[in-house]
């Protein structure tokens, strides 16, 4: 058999679809190639699956796993577009919305936010646990670049970023679970003091609204920004029921 | 069936009045609705109280004071449904900005300490509502139907509302329509 041949036999069924896979690529490369939408936070093509945000979590032959980490494996049967997985994935969108600050209405990102988007895809409409309001550290020391940790959510992409596509070391998680926050590599702590630049890959990856270009923020206004005139996967036809959801820690 | 008209009574808590200023962007509609809903307490009328029959509830705001508290609970014992609208009532909005510090900070840094204060003092009239320690959404003291995000939500999304409450539906939104800003 041809390697040609080999390649062609590889498919993954998700959601009933079958599509193809190269060896080494994961489940979210395959899906994304195939133009699949599985929701996702902390992965980007061509960075280091991070796998921690776990909203690309799927049904892989009946066992949860991270589709962004778990190689893709000729005859996988997974699910993904399922009532009870983005019932989990609403449930962590509303966790990461309320463990830190995002007022969206006050958010330069508004608009062009993946975690705006991904709550909008899910049909969010409350936080649903009670507001933690943390106080966190804003940083706007750097002439070009404001670091507004209240909207970090702990993806790493700028730390993947920094340290696989610009060859620096600006950024790094430090604590763990609750007290885990964005620091940056420099003596003083603050961002002035660090390598980066506004040229940088890591000052534009920032999935929300924590690492923000200085004097750019309302170039495109509201209404007029990339999730104002998209959704983040395939547009969706059904309307959004606004009745106050019944979460399972409810009776 | 009973002829009468729809009891709506709206309220703004700790809000801006912006989400009232969408709700009145419907524009001549409002004719049109007053021919099927009559408006119980509201800023828009002045009623100071809810009549205790109320079908639908719109609240904007979240709770920033213990008049905010009693006017919930007053909307929520008195309204068959209750509407969170807009950001702030859903998850505390701007004015929660304030949660990050203690409420002696922000009282200091507005009467006291801040830029062009004069007569600097905090002001503690008994007529003036005890300020929560920090800023709530609605949803953590009564029960909420529905929300309505959007910061406002547009006119179109109060009329959608409305008219598919009127009508006997399920209130839902378009996907375009929901956004939180």
């Amino acid at each position: 058999m041809s390697d040609t041949m080999k390649e062609n036999n590889n498919t993954i069924t998700i959601d009933g679809r079958e599509i193809p896979f190269k060896e080494g690529q994961t489940i979210m490369d395959a899906a994304l190639a195939a133009d699949i939408y599985i929701p996702h936070l902390c992965h980007r093509p061509g960075l280091k699956p991070h796998g921690s945000c776990k909203l690309c979590t799927v049904e892989v032959n009946g066992r949860s796993a991270s589709a962004c980490t778990l190689p893709a494996a000729k005859g996988q049967e997974i699910s993904n577009n399922t009532e009870a997985l983005n019932g989990v994935r609403k449930t962590i969108t509303q966790m990461l919305f309320v463990e830190g600050n995002h007022f969206c209405p006050a958010c330069e990102k508004t608009g062009d936010c993946t975690l705006q988007a991904v709550a909008y895809h899910l049909d969010m409409l409350d936080g649903h646990f009670p507001q933690f309001y943390p106080r966190r550290e804003v940083d706007a020391s750097h002439p070009g670049i404001v670091l507004d940790r209240d909207r970090c959510i702990m993806c790493e992409l700028c730390v993947r970023t920094s340290r696989e596509m610009d060859g620096k070391d600006v950024f790094a998680i430090t604590g763990r679970g609750i007290d885990a926050k964005l620091i940056v590599n420099s003596a003083s702590g603050k961002l002035a003091d660090t390598d980066i630049t506004t040229d940088d890959l890591a000052a534009h990856i920032c999935p929300v609204g924590a690492i923000l270009i200085k004097e750019h923020g309302y170039e495109v206004p509201i209404g007029r920004r990339t999730f104002d005139l998209h959704t983040i996967a395939e547009p969706g036809v059904e309307p959004v029921i606004l009745r106050k959801g019944k979460h399972a820690d409810e009776h | 069936m009973s002829t009468r008209k729809i009891r709506v009574a709206t309220t703004s808590l700790a809000g801006c009045f912006g989400c009232h200023m969408s709700f009145l962007d419907i524009d001549e509609r409002i004719v049109g609705l007053i021919e099927h809903v009559e408006f119980s307490r509201s800023p828009i009328n002045d009623i100071k109280h809810c009549h205790p029959d109320c079908d639908i509830g719109l609240i904007e705001g979240g709770l920033c004071n213990a008049e905010n508290v009693h006017v919930l609970k007053e909307f929520r014992e008195s309204c068959k449904i209750i509407i969170a609208v807009g950001a702030c009532a859903i998850n505390g909005g701007v004015p929660a900005m304030r949660n990050h510090f203690t409420l002696k900070e922000c009282l200091e840094e507005a009467y006291l300490d801040g830029i062009g204060v004069e007569n600097p003092m905090i002001p503690n009239d008994v007529e003036l509502p005890l300020l929560l320690s920090k800023v709530h959404p609605i949803h953590e003291v009564v029960h909420v139907d529905y929300y309505l995000p959007g910061c406002p939500p547009p006119a179109d999304a109060f009329m959608k509302v409305l008219t598919d409450l009127l009508e006997g539906k399920e209130p839902s939104l378009p996907k375009e329509i929901l956004h939180f800003d």
